[in-house]
């Protein structure tokens, strides 16, 4: 597997590759140019960039004033801020009023790692999922993240995309069609599906493969889009397979675990099923890796809870 | 318009938002009454905008940031034809497009408002555009004096002046009154002028329901190049009516069959006057 690029730096190359050829390409930071990698998108097209400063509010509701006029707007800042200061200029000056700008999280969950809790976003799925009007994609790598960004500055509705600050490694191959609303399944196999967003899909097809040598055969399934979800592929492996764990680098309440789980009991599927997330308690001091493996968002996390609820089957 | 037909105007409108409350039985009745005449001479003497080119990307933009006195607002755009007024009989009802707060589902809304302290920041982005896209249209947006503790109206006043918004006009309802207590008793954003010249904006201040001199000055926008222009319009909570105005409890408060029957013939009453001071003219 090739270790690509931060999918925050492929996002501001895919950004730089759109402003090319669409001046109404707009990207507004609150002095997160430099963290969002738009040092060189600034100096390429300086008419295309608008600096805020540090306020998150005025951010998202000068965006959605420009995007008012026609302009494809991308609202960057750090998921943490952008999505709880300035959360009711998201709810009702983006969604509610219909102005089409595309919200972009980034050092998104915990990458910010040791710098604490200030600076995680482990909610940020939850809020925006209770808000109507939204599309939400947690890319998990380079190819995802391209894709969510081009769907994104082509739509005529408002997105949420978030993603971390580390190189990620390809999961995907030429062939691989991205959807919005669909998930991408990346192994296949009939004992336990990891169904995974964001970051989190590497570490849980690193747990599918270990579990493999161990005669335990797994899907491991990219949910990119949290909102449009992909019901179907979620049935169709509850289906196949006999026991799923979903796994995110979000809390464990509001965000993929809770909607997979909600999609399976009113549909009367009742299989083992376990969340897999950030608890609900002070998140542990620590490097995002570190965070990791504390709540077990690791390959050996991941594949010791899959053998903790394949052994609840009957 | 002259200051005789705005006059008029004022009437008509005072007598509507006071008709269309009662039957919706809710509503902004002080907030509506001295904001109306601001819209007023906005929307029929300076602003390039109406239902033949609200599709016209250069259209003059109003954007009502103290969104809770959209009666006022519904009632000047059913007037200017971007809808028939008997939409405005199922205000608040179920089902009815005509919510308790600007929505862009009325024809002629340009943003949804009504969560204060975010007119202005919207505002300042469509303004930006206008900048880039070298379109000369004008912003114009209201806030209430309320509403500017909302730290939000701050950072956009900021950028506003940094991006040098001389498109953006913010109009403040200074009527001196907010839900719980005079405004100065509250959380008092005196002085205003000069917290807004301190900003980088250009100030001046207006009386909100004299028609001549809001023309004079609404019409002679920016009040400085190179910066965004402040409006304080000094008004009246519950303008029109006696016993409404200047009165805490008229906040949101819906008239009684009594009250409403008193200020219909207070303001048939200044219609008489008004015209007979045409008819002597």
């Amino acid at each position: 597997m090739n270790l690509g690029q931060p999918n925050l730096k492929t996002f501001a190359k895919t950004l730089e590759k759109l402003a090319k050829i669409d001046s109404d390409i707009m990207v507004v930071t609150s002095d997160s140019r430099g963290s969002g990698k738009l040092v060189n998108f600034g100096e390429e097209y300086p008419e295309q960039i608008v600096e805020v400063g540090i306020a998150e509010q005025n951010l998202v509701g000068m965006s959605a004033g420009l995007a008012s006029t026609g302009k494809k707007v991308f609202a960057v800042s750090p998921s943490c801020f952008l999505t709880a200061r300035s959360l009711e200029q998201i709810k009702n000056d983006i969604c509610y009023s219909d102005n089409p700008v595309n919200l972009i999280g980034i050092s998104a969950g915990v990458s910010y790692g040791s710098l604490g809790s200030t600076h995680h976003s482990t909610h940020d799925l939850a809020v925006l999922r209770a808000i109507n009007n939204i599309n939400i994609l947690v890319p998990a790598d380079n190819f995802e993240t391209e894709k969510s960004i081009e769907i994104a500055a082509e739509s005529e509705e408002p997105f949420f995309i978030r993603f971390g600050k580390r190189p990620m490694y390809d999961l995907h191959d030429s062939k691989t069609k991205f959807r919005l609303g669909k998930g991408i399944q990346i192994k296949n196999g009939k004992d336990l599906a990891f169904v995974a967003t964001g970051e989190t899909v590497y570490p849980a097809l690193k747990a599918a493969e270990k579990l493999e040598k161990e005669g335990i055969s797994c899907s491991v399934v990219s949910m990119h889009s949290i909102k449009p979800f992909d019901k179907e592929l979620l049935l169709e492996i509850a289906s196949s397979c006999s026991a799923i764990v979903t796994v995110e680098e979000h809390g464990i309440y509001g965000g993929l675990g809770e909607l997979c789980a909600a999609i399976l009991m009113e549909e009367g599927i009742n299989i083992p099923f376990k969340i897999v997330g950030i608890p609900d308690e002070y998140t542990v001091t620590g490097a995002q890796m570190e965070i990791f493996e504390h709540y077990g968002i690791s390959e050996e996390g991941l594949a010791e809870t899959a053998l903790k609820i394949i052994r609840l089957r009957v | 318009m002259t200051k005789e037909e705005l006059e008029k105007k004022a009437i008509e409108y005072r007598k509507k938002i006071l008709t269309y409350i009662k039957q919706a039985n809710a509503g902004h009745t002080g907030g509506s009454l001295s904001c109306i005449d601001v819209l007023n001479v906005l929307y029929n003497d300076v602003m390039n905008v109406g239902p033949s080119n609200i599709e016209n990307p250069n259209r003059d933009r109003y954007i009502q940031s103290k969104g809770h006195s959209v009666e006022a607002l519904f009632v000047v755009l059913a007037d200017k034809g971007f809808y028939p007024e008997s939409g405005l009989e199922t205000l608040c009802r179920y089902k009815s497009h005509f919510v308790g707060h600007p929505t862009r589902k009325i024809p002629g809304v340009e943003q949804n408002t009504g969560a204060l302290g975010h007119g202005l920041a919207i505002s300042s982005g469509v303004a930006l555009a206008g900048k880039k896209d070298k379109l000369d249209y004008k912003v114009y947006t209201l806030l209430g004096d309320g509403e500017l503790a909302e730290g939000s109206n701050w950072e956009a006043a900021l950028i506003a002046a940094q991006y040098k918004l001389d498109n953006l006009v913010a109009i403040v309802d200074h009527n001196g009154l907010q839900i719980t207590n005079r405004t100065i008793n509250v959380c008092s954003t005196d002085p205003l002028d000069d917290k807004f010249r301190a900003f980088g904006w250009e100030v001046i201040e207006v009386d909100g329901h004299d028609f001549e001199k809001m023309k004079e000055i609404l019409n002679s926008m920016p009040l400085k190049k190179g910066k965004p222009s402040l409006v304080i319009a000094n008004t009246i909570k519950g303008k029109g009516i006696s016993f409404m105005e200047d009165q805490l409890t008229w906040h949101h408060r819906v008239p009684s069959d009594e009250e409403f029957q008193t200020a219909m013939k207070e303001l048939d009453k200044a219609e008489e006057i008004l015209n007979s001071k045409t008819l002597s003219v």
